[in-house]
C-alpha cells in the first residue's frame, strides 16, 4: 500500500465524482475493491458501516476513511475533494443557469417531474435500507417515531437525533444473545 | 449584506444533522435557508435537490448552488468547507480510533441503534420534500412509478430522475 500516491488517490476519486450517475457506493466498490485493490471487500463493508453511523454522506465519509488507510491525513484531504469537485463544478453552473432561466415554462415542466421522481427515488432507498437494516417490530417503531418528531411535533432533527437516538441504542443494549434476538 | 458568517454557520450546522443521508437535514436546511435566512424559495430549493440527484458525485452538491445564490463564488467555496468539514474530521478521527472500539460491546449497539432512527430521519426528509414537489395526480404517479420501478428492476436512479423531466414537460407544458 506504500506505493499508492496522493495523486493517484485524488485522480480515482476524481473519477468516482465525475462518473458516479445515480448513486456513488457501486462506484466506489468497483473502483476501490475491483479495479484498484486498494481495500477487500470485507474492508470496503466494514467502512460503508461507519460511515452510514456517522454523521456526513457515505460518499464523503467512504473517501475519508480509504484516504486515511493509504495515505493519513493528506490522502483524506485528496480523496474528499477529488470524490467533491466534479458534482460540485457542476452544480455551480446549473444553480448559475437555473437563477436565470429558472422560470422558462418548459424548465418549470421538466422540474416538476425531477422532483416527483427524487421523492420515488428517496422512498426506493428507506424501503432497500428497511429491508436491509431494520432487525425486529421494535426498530420499525423507533423509525416511526422519528418521523412523527420531526413531521408532526416540529421537535427539530437535533432533539429528535438525541432522544430516539438515545432510545433505541439503550433498547439495543450489549447482550450475550444479541446476535440471535437481532436475528428474529 | 454579507451572508458568509450566516452561510458558514448554517452549513456547518445542517453538516452535524446529516446522519444515514443527506436527507435526513433537509428539514433543517428548509427552515434555515427558506424561512429563516430567504436565499431562496421553497419550490427552489426541491428543483436544486432533485436536479442535484441527476449529478454524479455526494448527492447534497446543491448546496453550492445556495452558496453560489446568496455568496457567490466565495459562498459557494464557503458553503462546501463548512459543510464537509466538520464531518469529514469526525470520520478522520473515528477512522483513527475505530479499530480500538472493536471490542466495545456498546458499538453494535450505537450502529443497530442509529439505523432505524437515520432510516426515519430519510423519510421525514422525504415528507418535507413531497409536502412541495407532490402537488397532483401526475406528480403522485411520476413518484409512485419510480418507487416501483426500483423496486423491481435493476435500474440506474439518475436515468429515472431523467425520464421523470420528459414526464414532466409532456404533462405540465401549456398546450
Amino acid at each position: 500500500m506504500k506505493d499508492v500516491s496522493i495523486f493517484d488517490i485524488f485522480l480515482e476519486f476524481l473519477i468516482i465524482g465525475a462518473t458516479s450517475f445515480g448513486g456513488v457506493v457501486p462506484y466506489l466498490r468497483g473502483s476501490l475493491v475491483t479495479k484498484r485493490h486498494w481495500i477487500d471487500d470485507k474492508e470496503f463493508v466494514e467502512m460503508l458501516s461507519i460511515s452510514q453511523s456517522l454523521p456526513g454522506l457515505n460518499a464523503t465519509n467512504m473517501a475519508i476513511l480509504v484516504g486515511e488507510k493509504l495515505r493519513g491525513a493528506l490522502g483524506s484531504i485528496a480523496g474528499i475533494i477529488g470524490i467533491c469537485l466534479p458534482g460540485a463544478v457542476l452544480m455551480y453552473v446549473v444553480g448559475h443557469y437555473y437563477r436565470i432561466h429558472g422560470d422558462h415554462i418548459w424548465i418549470t415542466a421538466a422540474l416538476k417531474g425531477v422532483a416527483a421522481a427524487a421523492v420515488g427515488l428517496i422512498l426506493s432507498t428507506v424501503v432497500g435500507l428497511s429491508k436491509k437494516s431494520l432487525a425486529g417490530k421494535f426498530d420499525f417503531v423507533f423509525m416511526a417515531l422519528t418521523v412523527i418528531a420531526v413531521n408532526r411535533l416540529h421537535l427539530g432533527v437535533p432533539r429528535t437525533l438525541v432522544g430516539v437516538g438515545l432510545l433505541a441504542i439503550l433498547f439495543h443494549y450489549p447482550r450475550k444473545d444479541q446476535k440471535e434476538s437481532a436475528a428474529q | 449584506m454579507n451572508q458568509i458568517p450566516a452561510l458558514v454557520r448554517v452549513f456547518a450546522y445542517l453538516s452535524l444533522l446529516t446522519v444515514g443521508g443527506g436527507m435526513a437535514a433537509f428539514p433543517e436546511m428548509k427552515i434555515l435557508t427558506v424561512e429563516v435566512h430567504k436565499w431562496l424559495t421553497f419550490p427552489q430549493l426541491i428543483h436544486l435537490y432533485s436536479v442535484g440527484q441527476m449529478a454524479p458525485g455526494p448527492n447534497m452538491m446543491m448546496i453550492v448552488s445556495i452558496g453560489e445564490w446568496a455568496g457567490g463564488m466565495l459562498g459557494a467555496i464557503v458553503v462546501l468547507v463548512a459543510f464537509f468539514g466538520p464531518t469529514a474530521v469526525l470520520a478522520f478521527v473515528v477512522a483513527r480510533g475505530w479499530k480500538k472500539l472493536e471490542k466495545w460491546p456498546w458499538r453494535t449497539s450505537i450502529q443497530q441503534g442509529l439505523a432505524p432512527v437515520s432510516i426515519g430521519l430519510l423519510l421525514a426528509g422525504c415528507f418535507t420534500m413531497a409536502k412541495g414537489a407532490i402537488t397532483g395526480v401526475e406528480t403522485g404517479a411520476i413518484a409512485v412509478g419510480v418507487l416501483l420501478i426500483l423496486l423491481q428492476y435493476k435500474v440506474n436512479p439518475a436515468l429515472l430522475v431523467v425520464g421523470g423531466a420528459v414526464v414532466g414537460v409532456l404533462s405540465f407544458m401549456p398546450k
